[in-house]
């Protein structure tokens, strides 16, 4: 650590030199260090950051953010360095200017390690704290809290002194906190302060960073540290019980997404759909080729790609469903169990004809920018792909619900249903009601399918590992009820999720199991079961 | 008494069934033992391991018949039970191993040593011994159906609920027996067995032995189920399987007799798995997978649903044109196959193959007399 | 009750039973009239991998590997002087049937040699097969090692050449000094082996028990965020921590999104996988997993000419310029040219000489090295360690200065570490060296 402190110092000190307006580019040095990176060594990439970072030349900046995404680029032959734009476009790095006329032939990415993306990160950190954007001061102060860097604190002081946004502030309080902490040579006083500070943070990070302190400290300190534990501890176990409902609520609404298809098409019709889960994989496979498409002729059209393939999936898994129907599920009425084989030969070809076509392996289904990453919410981590999937499923609950209640197709299906000869002799078409109920859960998995892609594998068994699970879904919440399916699927996944944390993954999964078993034989037609006469039919 | 209701319970394709079955016990192993290799009549050995796995799945198959075809249960977990018979006499298999094991440890398995275990878990005691392990591949699925069939039938959970947590159950059964710390092996499950009562497992004559044996419990288990058929407690069976309310008005107690005919079938299920295990050489916890389970109730649907012999063709013809598919130029298409000759059977054979052999011989003859005869051309059963 | 014994035993009587053995005798003769006949101008491959089921993801690419290099072999005109015939099988992901399909390959199309399985149970359940039918199977995947078969080539790589190699690059300045372990896997026989021979091995290196965590979940385990939340907290402590995972195969997709997606950094907490290739990543986005690690005995982004070349016959044979290139590949690249050379040498491809004749036999691997087939049936490799590159490829930040030899048996275990396998010398696959007596193959 004690080199990275010299060239942080250094660093500190070409900083002033810059904000002092001294934009002269230091020939030297600057040049040197960027030669460094045609070397292709790891060890010579170090130099050359160490060297860049302190050269105090405007394009450092730069030229580090390029290199710790792999887009700064060298030709050990021609000896050149060029830096690439996010668009592709090449700027050369000596001077900043853009690179015109053709690259040379063995142009390729200057390779750092984790190692060296943590010298780039402290560097670019301490290059940072005086940003003008608010957002990147405050991952800068981050980064430093991460770091604990004694020889940045001059640099927190100045940058805290003059800060105006609040939660800038505290997170510069936070790292100057972290770093007085972890100097040998500040008051107990100073101590007990920072102390505070990081108790109040209270997250995980804190605790950590208590935890590792050294065991020597004064008593007033130890004692004071030991306090903000505890309470950091409690603090974190209540936000543990908040993150376990969580989880269990997006474990839930993804197999409320999964089960709500089969809710209609078994759940309502009684045919024992196998190919549900299939009905889902295609979803996700047309979510891929919506993907590829837009890879190759609009790439900026990226972000909206989700909101492309849900129509597309909806018609393809809904016409694929109603092909089903007409072709073989309409000949099966009133025998659902040759339904369950007929369906489970339609997945076996359904499964071998995708794997035919795209092959066998997983597809890279990407996340739009707004499905990726988290933000904190108090004391918990939440991710906006979960936080999305969690919306979109109780979207597509209430508009099914919608769907049943107020429309007139949702009517006839519920007259068919109910009573197929009453509803016919009411002037209902029923063969065309059950195509189109049969399509719409079918269509609604493929809209899942959609969903599902975001947090798992796109490859030819994605419907399998569903489809036990949203039977359980449907038979435990009671079949033919749409919010037995939802809540049902809810308490499936926040029973999971709690027992997860103390039983492990597969033992909780097991007890779940073991519940629903029990659970039947005590309410044999689930959570909501129908009552009436239809009942014993 | 007993061979009058036996000899009651057997129509003309049971007799041919047995005669057949019976024949290849003796035919199979004559062929593979007593002609040279070079033969033109010669069997070779592993044809005879092939056709010990068929007959395996067909005693299955029988199990899931009588439960289903007779008295409407449909079991989606009854590999369950078969693994369960499977794992008992892997254990057996696995202690007869003794010190040529690896680690040539004279109790423990292999695996366990591996996994630092210091002693012989408890449920793994007395698997040395022959007759406990025998008792144990008919006590261990059977029990466990009885647990399972007392609370389910008792709360009168049927049709599709039924089907669902017989799935759970089954579905656990795997999660559980691929955890490792569970004692059986985890994942790679109980291999590399040695000998089976003094006998080497891979021994050619073994081989034939095991299969003939297989035979046997085919032609056992298929006079057994003719048997409970053709009884009075067989009616029963069918009564409740056509109209399960109505039978218990007339004062049935519906819960024992379901009760009785699911561990029985779960009985000669584990007996199915217990012979399938020393002929394949390995037990692993993916035959508690559902789709095996759904796979063999495929079986009999194709073979003939409520016709035993039906059942256990079925098994037989399905995982022939698997063995068949899988091989060969065809074997990246051999899921369109199967999965065409599900949907095929379903829409244009809804009786199943043999049924529908029947209806057509029947047809052709004076329809009512056939049909009589059968006893069990009944309408198609619903749910 | 008179009347229905008269009619049963009528129903007895007549043609009946004729008819009944007939149709045993036909149905027996009509299976043997499906065997083919033998032929003696071309020599049989056996490849036995997946087409479908939960494991096709990875072994269908396996058997296009196979059938690039046996058409390849067949224009350089064949081998002693024959033509190869590949004999493609499905054993479907099941293990039972990888038995069956494999005394098939062996009893009834009479290959010479077999290519295939992907996990270690399908190795386990074909075991006894190619023992008591004298066969030859080569198994091109990395696995947990602790085995020796007279009749099993391993060219995949044992734990030496993989875990330890990556423990101690993570241990290194270079790999970020790394003090605090998570050892995250699926639960099964290759991530306990692994996890155990890294325990021996950490503790070893003096690391306390506080600071390593062992997990285990189940195949195909899609809800990571209880697990990565834990993995979170323990590497919160204020030591440098990593995760060594041995997470199978499609699990490692919803892995990385939620690893990703909780903002675990590569610099923050590396996680360095032993079963993540270039073909698990093309079913990612991987831009936010730049910087996590894998280690390998061949990565596609090497560059030689033998790897040039075989990428670019790759990307011919498949048609798919897309298609990346992984370690198993090579490892099958590397056990096919040694069976060419072994049997050459031998003189015919007759199993018990190819056998003997394969101890000993070099051939250049993909990466500039010439590996050896050794007396325990491994092969000596180079280590590699990559960084996952935003376009799925790696960049190899580490490798071992030589090719390091594969250890059938582990020196790390107590169980395992006085035991050796020498199928020259000893003929043997478990050797006591303090024992001084062979025991485990009857």
């Amino acid at each position: 650590m004690r080199d990275v402190h010299g060239r942080v110092a250094a660093l500190v000190f070409a900083l002033g030199l810059i904000l002092a307006g001294a934009t002269v580019a230091h020939a030297g040095p600057y040049e040197d260090a960027l030669a460094k990176f045609t070397e292709g060594s790891l060890s010579d990439t170090g130099d050359g950051i160490n060297g860049v970072a302190v050269s105090g030349n405007p394009l450092a900046e730069r030229v580090l953010a390029a290199l710790k995404d792999g887009r700064l680029m060298f030709s050990a032959e021609k000896k050149t360095v060029y830096i690439q734009a996010k668009n592709g476009k090449l700027f050369d790095a000596f001077t900043g200017k853009p690179f015109t006329g053709k690259p040379p032939d063995d142009i390729d990415n200057v390779i750092v390690n984790n190692r060296l993306r943590n010298v780039i990160d402290a560097d670019l950190g301490a290059l940072t704290l005086m940003s003008r954007n608010s957002n990147r001061r405050f991952d800068a102060a981050q980064a430093v809290f991460r770091s604990r860097d004694l020889s940045v604190l001059p640099n927190v002081e100045k940058a805290l002194a003059e800060e105006t946004d609040p939660r800038t502030k505290r997170a510069l309080e936070q790292a100057r906190a972290a770093i007085l902490l972890y100097d040998a040579k500040s008051s107990a006083a100073d101590k007990i302060a920072a102390t505070a500070v990081i108790g109040d943070r209270g997250d995980q990070d804190s605790l950590g960073l208590l935890d590792g302190l050294p065991p020597d400290l004064p008593p007033a300190v130890h004692a004071a540290v030991a306090a903000a534990r505890a309470s950091i501890a409690h603090t974190l176990a209540l936000w543990n019980g908040v993150q376990n409902a969580w989880y269990g609520l997006s474990l839930g609404s993804v197999l409320l997404l999964a089960a709500i298809g089969l809710a209609i098409t078994f759940g309502v019709m009684g045919v024992i759909n196998m190919a549900h889960g299939e009905m889902v994989m295609l979803g996700a496979y047309v979510t891929f080729v919506v993907q590829q498409a837009i890879r190759a002729y609009d790439p900026n059209l990226f972000d909206y790609s989700l909101a492309i393939a849900l129509p597309l999936a909806f018609a393809v898994a809904g016409g694929v469903g109603i092909v089903i129907e007409r072709t073989i599920i309409r000949f099966l009425y009133g025998r659902p169990l040759e339904t369950l084989l007929a369906t489970w030969g339609l997945s076996l070809i359904l499964q071998q004809t995708v794997r035919t076509i795209f092959g066998p392996t997983n597809e890279d289904v990407g996340n739009p920018s707004w499905m990726s990453g988290a933000f904190d919410f108090g004391g918990i981590t939440i991710t906006y792909n979960r936080l999305w999937i969690v919306c979109f499923a109780f979207a597509v609950f209430l508009a099914l619900l919608a769907i049943l209640r107020y429309t007139r197709f949702g009517l006839e299906m519920r007259a068919v249903t109910q009573n197929r000869p009453m509803a016919a002799s009411m002037g209902i078409r029923t063969g065309r009601v059950d195509a189109l109920t049969f399509g719409l859960g079918s269509a609604i998995a493929g809209i899942a399918g959609v969903a599902l892609s975001q947090i798992d594998n796109v490859s030819p068994n994605l419907g399998q590992g569903y489809i036990i699970d949203s039977f359980m879904v449907v038979v435990f919440g009671g079949v033919g009820n749409l919010w037995g399916t939802a809540v049902g699927a809810l308490t499936l996944g926040i029973a999971n999720k709690f027992l997860e944390p103390y039983a492990g993954a597969v033992l909780g999964k097991i007890a779940v199991l073991i519940l629903i078993i029990l659970f039947i034989q005590k309410r044999p037609r689930g959570m909501f079961a129908l009552k009436g006469r239809t009942v014993e039919a | 008494m007993t061979r009058h209701l036996l000899i009651r319970s057997l129509d003309r394709g049971a007799v041919t069934f047995v005669i057949v079955v019976a024949a290849l016990a003796i035919i199979v192993p004559v062929l593979n033992l007593a002609t040279p290799a070079s033969s033109a009549l010669h069997l070779p050995t592993y044809l005879v391991a092939l056709f010990g796995k068929y007959a395996c799945y067909a005693l299955l198959a029988l199990s899931i018949d009588l439960i289903w075809g007779y008295c409407g249960i449909l079991s989606l977990g009854h590999g369950a039970f078969f693994a369960l018979g499977g794992y008992a006499m892997g254990m057996y298999l696995m202690r007869q191993i003794g010190t040529r094991g690896i680690y040539a440890n004279p109790i423990l398995p292999d695996f366990m040593v591996f996994l630092n275990w210091k002693a012989l878990p408890v449920y793994w005691y007395g698997f040395q011994w022959f007759p406990y392990a025998l008792l144990m591949i008919f006590v261990v699925p059977g029990a466990l159906a009885f647990v399972f069939g007392w609370f389910a039938f008792r709360s009168r959970v049927s049709g599709v609920y039924l089907s669902i947590i017989t799935q759970a159950l089954t579905y656990a059964l795997m999660l559980g027996f691929f955890r490792n710390n569970f004692g059986f092996g985890g994942n790679n499950g109980l291999t590399d067995f040695k000998d089976l009562l003094g006998f080497n497992v891979q021994a050619e004559t073994t081989r034939n032995a095991l299969f003939s044996i297989s035979c046997l419990a085919v032609v056992l288990a298929f006079l057994l189920c003719r048997v409970v058929i053709a009884s009075k407690f067989g009616k029963v069976l069918v009564a409740i399987r056509d109209a399960e309310a109505r039978a218990r008005f007339l004062g049935y107690r519906v819960e024992s007799y379901k009760l009785f005919v699911f561990t029985l079938s779960a009985c000669m299920a584990g007996l199915a798995g217990a012979l399938y295990v020393p002929q394949v050489g390995i037990i692993n916890p993916s035959e508690f997978a559902p789709g095996n389970s759904i796979e063999a109730v495929i079986w009999v649907a194709v073979g003939g649903r409520g016709t035993l012999v039906g059942a256990a063709l079925g098994a037989v013809a399905v995982n022939y044109a698997k063995t068949f598919f899988t091989g060969g130029m065809l074997a990246p298409y051999w899921l369109f196959v199967l999965g065409g000759l599900f949907v095929v059977v379903t829409l244009l054979l809804p009786r199943g193959i043999v049924s529908t052999l029947r209806h057509w011989t029947a047809l052709q003859r004076d329809g009512a007399s056939a049909a009589a005869e059968d006893g069990v051309a009944e309408p198609l059963p619903a749910g | 009750m008179q009347k229905s014994i008269e009619a049963a035993a009528k129903r007895l009587r007549g043609s009946r039973w004729l008819t009944a053995a007939g149709l045993a005798v036909a149905l027996t003769l009509g299976f043997m009239a499906a065997r083919p006949a033998r032929a003696d101008d071309t020599i049989k491959v056996g490849i036995l991998h997946s087409l479908s089921g939960t494991m096709a993801i990875s072994e269908t690419t396996l058997k296009d590997v196979m059938l690039m290099l046996i058409k390849e072999q067949n224009e350089k005109g064949g081998l002693l002087g024959k033509k190869l015939v590949p004999v493609v099988v499905d054993p479907a992901s099941n293990w039972p049937l990888f038995a069956e399909k494999a005394r098939e390959l062996i009893s009834k199309d009479h290959v010479a040699v077999v290519f295939g399985c992907w996990t270690s149970v399908s190795r386990k359940s074909v075991l006894p097969v190619f023992k008591e039918l004298d066969n030859i199977l080569f198994y091109p995947v990395q696995f947990e090692g602790e085995e020796s078969e007279r009749n099993v080539f391993y060219t995949g790589a044992a734990p030496n050449q993989q875990a330890i190699p990556a423990v101690d690059y993570l241990m290194s300045k270079d790999g970020g000094s790394v003090k605090r372990w998570v050892l995250e896997g699926t639960d099964y026989v290759y991530p306990r082996t692994t996890n155990k021979i890294l325990l021996a091995y950490l503790k070893q290196k003096g690391v306390a028990d506080a600071d390593i965590m062992v997990n285990y979940t189940p195949f195909g385990f899609s809800d990571w965020q209880t697990e990565v939340s834990k993995i979170k907290a323990f590497g919160s402590a204020g030591k440098k921590t990593a995760v060594v995972s041995t997470i199978n195969g499609d699990a490692n997709v919803p892995f990385y999104k939620e690893l990703g997606n909780q903002g675990i950094k590569a610099t923050d907490i590396p996680v360095m996988a032993f079963s993540v290739g270039e073909e698990e990543l093309a079913g990612l986005d991987t831009k936010p997993l730049v910087g996590h690690l894998a280690a390998w005995n061949y990565f596609e982004s090497i560059k030689t000419p033998a790897n040039r070349k075989f990428i670019a016959e790759w990307h011919n044979f498949i048609g798919n310029a897309k298609r990346v290139t992984n370690d198993p590949m090579e490892a099958h690249y590397i056990g096919f040219n040694m069976w060419v050379k072994a049997v050459e040498k031998a003189g015919t491809t007759d199993p018990d000489k190819v056998i003997a004749a394969l101890p000993g036999i070099k051939v250049p691997n993909l990466t500039g090295g010439i590996s050896t087939m050794l007396p325990n049936h491994y092969i000596t490799k180079p280590v590699y360690i990559g960084e996952i590159r935003p376009d799925g490829q790696f960049d190899v930040v580490w490798k071992t200065k030589g090719l390091v030899p594969g250890d059938a048996w582990s020196k790390y275990l107590p169980g395992s570490k006085n035991y050796i396998a020498d199928w020259v010398k000893l003929k043997c696959g478990h050797y006591g060296t303090v024992t001084k007596k062979c025991s485990g193959s009857s």
